[in-house]
């Protein structure tokens, strides 16, 4: 007769349940409930508030993508994700090498790399709107160097105001590419790299062929997490430019909030995070699932 | 207190359909109280699964299970009143050693003082009462498993289960630890179930020994039993070592003046009334004759310090020989080799279980 | 071989330029917010301040305007402590049960459950901002801290299960099937046990949470009322105000402000706010 099937749990099996139970609904609820409720408000007419009551199909995803605003925020995101995770990733790895080389006073150092990651992004977007100034900021600082010529009015000009967001980025992230970076050279056996230094390579092409592609896995998962700090970018753009000048700094997240809590089209707003949504899920479900199937499941 | 132990049916099985696998298959053992059964097999037997289910760990997907006659599936396992010994000893790391000694009478809100006095009566049995302020990492290993025994004695349970607790130990240190378990079970006289690969922790410490494979029980009898009259080809090879020789043959006469016909050669023996059977010889029974018809060439002398161990190759295969410790035989040396009629156990060619 | 000596010299200056360029906002925070309106016209990024000027940091701290608001930081301040605190906590208790729970009494279907919660990690704020919205005003919770707490809750809870399950995973089982057998049940076993043992994790998700809530901004500007905006939200609204006269010591001294508290967590424990990071990044 099986007992699994026939016996009264006992407690010891009930207990785990009902208390992980509220955890996994409020949270699936948050994620995919929610997930789904915004689909169904990109669907609609809503306006200034929700309105179920207008159902228009795909129409916000037709306006959508018939905005100009719209395709600067995606040119924006493009420009800035493939320079701010380039940037952070080759300044962060390229100390973490330096540092790799038994230096003095390596903690401090450290500390010092790492530190605006403990900033948000609000202040670091305030410092350097006003370190990147145009009057008083970094060009009239190269002036009294000595620098006449300089001229550095980017934060202004809608062509190249991006870029500044791309520099605040890579100052804040740089480091935490490198503390990753310098974790994985530390993890690569020693003895492998004496061995090429014997077989006569020198250290740069002894980085260059052997170490880094050993770090490729550190590589791809610091991408992987700048990649989705790049698309949260919210937070950066509303203190350096609030989405300016004009739109021309504008990123679909701030695209997002500005349509739906500034310019009441909250049906629109619905629609551009479901677009956010589907970017960020085509990278990271195939990552999660292949991590996930790779584990041998126990009992 | 002491309680007895029916298993009755139990099978476990593992994953649904074509992936099901079986992992324990109609086990049926009885333990007296009192008893000590040792429960032996190579990895992957089933043995430890079984001890889980026992202990309530985990549970049979079919099967009877009797603590003291009290059916117990589906009783969780504080409710047993059980204490196990884990093979990494399982101790808390954050208490000390004496809070790990009385977590269980803790949990049972025994009051303190109570506690205090087994757990000091305890730790002297074990000779471990200068250690009970200390943590877990700052023990040794032979001390950390007085310790995790400690913590399963002071329970004064009805069931004592062991899952091969000696393992983690170095050879001396287990030798010595075997005969501490041995000396307690005998103080405390409380029934306990060993689980343990090896087999001479088996043959020393058991009342009676239970030989698993594959989820079947091969053989369930005292040491004497399952060592002079193994129920099969298996437990024939799994205990004793060095392994029992076995002889691939045919009987051509059976009786007192039978006849035993192998590649190679032929034995005048008793013989059971069989046809396709193999020979089992321990390495003490089997001799040395230099003018024995069966011949074979010495391949190999391992003097043991109180035995040496001859293999000699004969064509119907390798043959292991006990002889004494002086022996002066050399590699290469032809010589011959006798089988007496007493000690023989024959077993059936094709299934390996036990004739006569 | 002397060319050991160059790649030496290299070295150290790659590090120290490399720390200028990190450190040098900070210096420039701090400078500027020391000068008076003359200083800052005339001089420049790096100039010293010709003496420590703190009324822009009493300004910031209490009148600087934030809108229509001109009471400064400070009632910011304090709502950024009063949301961040329980919540925090509670995201990290909340965390700490469940990865309990996954990685010792797993039972089927619980890893598959988790996997699929695993997205709530990675996945963009953005597309629950409306309906959380709605939810919040369904509750009366809209514009107020009280909601912002429950946001942050939620929001954090995949990030902190993940933390303790991944933790508590490399916790041999044994200990608690001895427990079990011992007579502990479900709770004992968490608080005598596995709590203790836990000291490393806690500190590593307290930090990380803390420094994530703290410094959030995105929930903080959606669903903040007139007195229940975090810090974040005043700074960024005491930045950017269209006011005529811009007073970038005061802007530079909120900043610093600001950014103070989770600047001093890491001084303090930035061993475990480095451990957060990679554990974070290194998922396994």
């Amino acid at each position: 007769m099986p007992y699994e099937s026939l016996h009264m749990k006992s407690l010891e099996n009930i207990i785990p349940k009902l208390v992980i139970a509220p955890g996994f609904v409020l949270g699936f609820a948050f994620i995919y409930g929610f997930m789904i409720w915004n689909g169904v408000l990109s669907m609609t007419g809503s306006r200034m508030l929700p309105n179920y009551d207008e159902f228009v199909g795909l129409e916000q995803y037709v306006n959508l993508w018939d905005m100009d605003r719209w395709y600067v925020a995606l040119k924006n995101l493009g420009l800035f994700s493939v320079l701010y995770v380039g940037g952070s990733m080759a300044l962060g790895m390229g100390i973490a090498i330096f540092l790799d080389q038994k230096v003095r006073f390596e903690g401090v150092l450290r500390t010092i790399y790492l530190y605006p990651m403990a900033l948000s992004f609000i202040v670091t977007g305030t410092a350097w709107k006003w370190i990147l100034n145009p009057s008083l900021g970094l060009e009239k600082l190269m002036h009294d160097l000595g620098w006449a010529s300089f001229h550095f009015d980017w934060l202004v000009q809608s062509d190249t105001a991006i870029y500044c967001v791309v520099i605040a980025g890579i100052w804040q992230s740089a480091g935490f590419a490198m503390a990753l970076s310098l974790a994985g050279l530390r993890g690569i056996d020693d003895s492998i790299i004496k061995a090429a230094q014997i077989d006569g390579a020198s250290l740069p092409l002894i980085y260059w062929r052997i170490i880094l592609p050993i770090l490729r896995p550190v590589v791809f998962s610091t991408v992987l997490v700048l990649s989705h700090l790049s698309i949260k970018s919210f937070d950066l753009v509303m203190a350096l430019t609030a989405g300016g000048p004009g739109y021309a700094t504008d990123v679909p997240a701030t695209f997002m909030y500005v349509m739906s809590f500034t310019r009441g089209q909250i049906g629109l707003g619905a629609a551009s995070a479901t677009m956010m949504l589907a970017t960020v899920a085509a990278i990271v479900v195939p990552y999660l699932y292949s991590e996930l199937r790779a584990k041998p499941h126990d009992r | 207190m002491a309680a007895s132990l029916h298993i009755a049916g139990i099978r476990k099985v593992y994953g649904k359909g074509d992936k099901a696998v079986e992992v324990l298959k109609k086990i049926e053992i009885d333990v007296a109280p009192g008893e000590f059964l040792i429960l032996v097999g190579p990895s992957g037997c089933g043995k430890s699964t079984l001890l889980n289910i026992i202990a309530g760990l985990e549970e049979p997907t079919e099967g009877e299970l009797r603590i003291n006659g009290k059916d117990v599936i589906g009783v969780a396992p504080a409710q047993r009143d059980i204490a196990m010994v884990f093979q990494s000893y399982a101790l808390y790391p954050t208490m000390s050693v004496a809070d790990n000694i009385g977590f269980a009478l803790e949990m049972r809100k025994v009051p303190k003082d109570v506690r205090t006095k087994r757990i000091h009566e305890v730790a002297g049995m074990l000779q471990i009462e200068h250690l009970l302020d200390r943590r877990p990492a700052q023990l040794s290993g032979g001390q950390r498993q007085r310790v995790a025994m400690g913590r399963a004695l002071a329970r004064d349970p009805q069931l004592f289960l062991f899952d091969e607790p000696l393992s983690n130990l170095d050879a001396k240190l287990r030798v010595e630890m075997r005969a501490e378990i041995k000396r307690l079970h005998h103080l405390s006289g409380i029934t306990s179930v060993y689980v343990t690969h090896d087999q001479i922790e088996a043959m020393t410490l058991g009342s009676r020994i239970a030989v698993m494979k594959d989820g079947i029980l091969q053989q369930i009898g005292t040491p004497d039993d399952i060592y002079r009259r193994p129920a099969n080809t298996y437990v024939a090879g799994f205990i004793g070592s060095p392994n029992m020789n076995f002889i691939p043959g045919k009987i051509e006469t059976a009786g007192e003046n039978g006849k035993f016909v192998f590649l190679g050669g032929s034995l005048d023996i008793v013989c059971p009334d069989a046809k396709e059977v193999t020979l089992g010889q321990r390495p003490e029974h089997i001799h040395i004759d230099p003018n024995a018809p069966w011949r074979g060439e010495v391949v190999l002398v391992e003097p043991t310090g109180a035995d040496t161990y001859v293999v000699v190759k004969t064509s119907v295969g390798l043959m292991t020989v006990r002889v004494a410790p002086n022996s002066i035989m050399k590699v290469g040396e032809q010589t011959g080799l006798t089988v007496s009629s007493r000690h023989n156990n024959w077993f059936n060619a094709q299934t390996g279980v036990r004739l006569v | 071989m002397n060319a050991k000596h160059l790649p030496r010299v290299l070295i150290y200056g790659v590090l120290l330029i490399a720390a200028f360029f990190f450190l040098a906002p900070l210096y420039v925070m701090l400078a500027t917010s020391f000068k008076d309106a003359d200083q800052i016209r005339s001089g420049n990024l790096l100039s010293l301040p010709t003496s420590l000027n703190f009324e822009s940091w009493a300004l910031a701290w209490s009148s600087a305007c934030t809108g229509v608001d001109c009471r400064g930081l400070k009632p910011y301040f304090v709502n950024s402590v009063i949301m961040a605190v329980p919540a925090v906590l509670i995201s990290t208790a909340w965390g700490a049960i469940n990865g309990y729970v996954l990685s010792m009494w797993k039972f089927k279907g619980s890893e598959v459950l988790f996997g699929f919660m695993l997205f709530g990690v990675f996945m963009p704020f953005q597309v629950v901002l409306l309906p959380m919205s709605q939810v919040l005003g369904f509750f009366g919770l809209s514009s107020s801290l009280g909601g912002l707490i429950l946001v942050h809750c939620i929001a954090g809870l995949a990030g902190t299960t993940l933390f303790f399950r991944n933790y508590y995973t490399a916790i041999p089982k044994e200990l608690v099937n001895a427990a079990r057998i011992d007579g502990a049940g479900f709770w004992r076993i968490f608080y005598r046990i596995v709590v203790p043992m836990s000291t490393p994790i806690l500190m590593v998700t307290l930090i990380w949470q803390f420094t994530n809530i703290w410094n959030d901004f995105l929930f903080g500007v959606a669903f903040s009322g007139a007195d229940s905006k975090p810090i974040t939200v005043g700074l960024n609204n005491m930045a950017n105000t269209s006011s005529s006269v811009k007073s970038y010591n005061v802007d530079m001294a909120a900043a610093v402000i600001a950014g103070l508290p989770t600047m001093l967590v890491y001084v303090l424990a930035g061993q475990y706010f480095v451990k957060g990071l990679t554990a974070g990044a290194v998922k396994g």
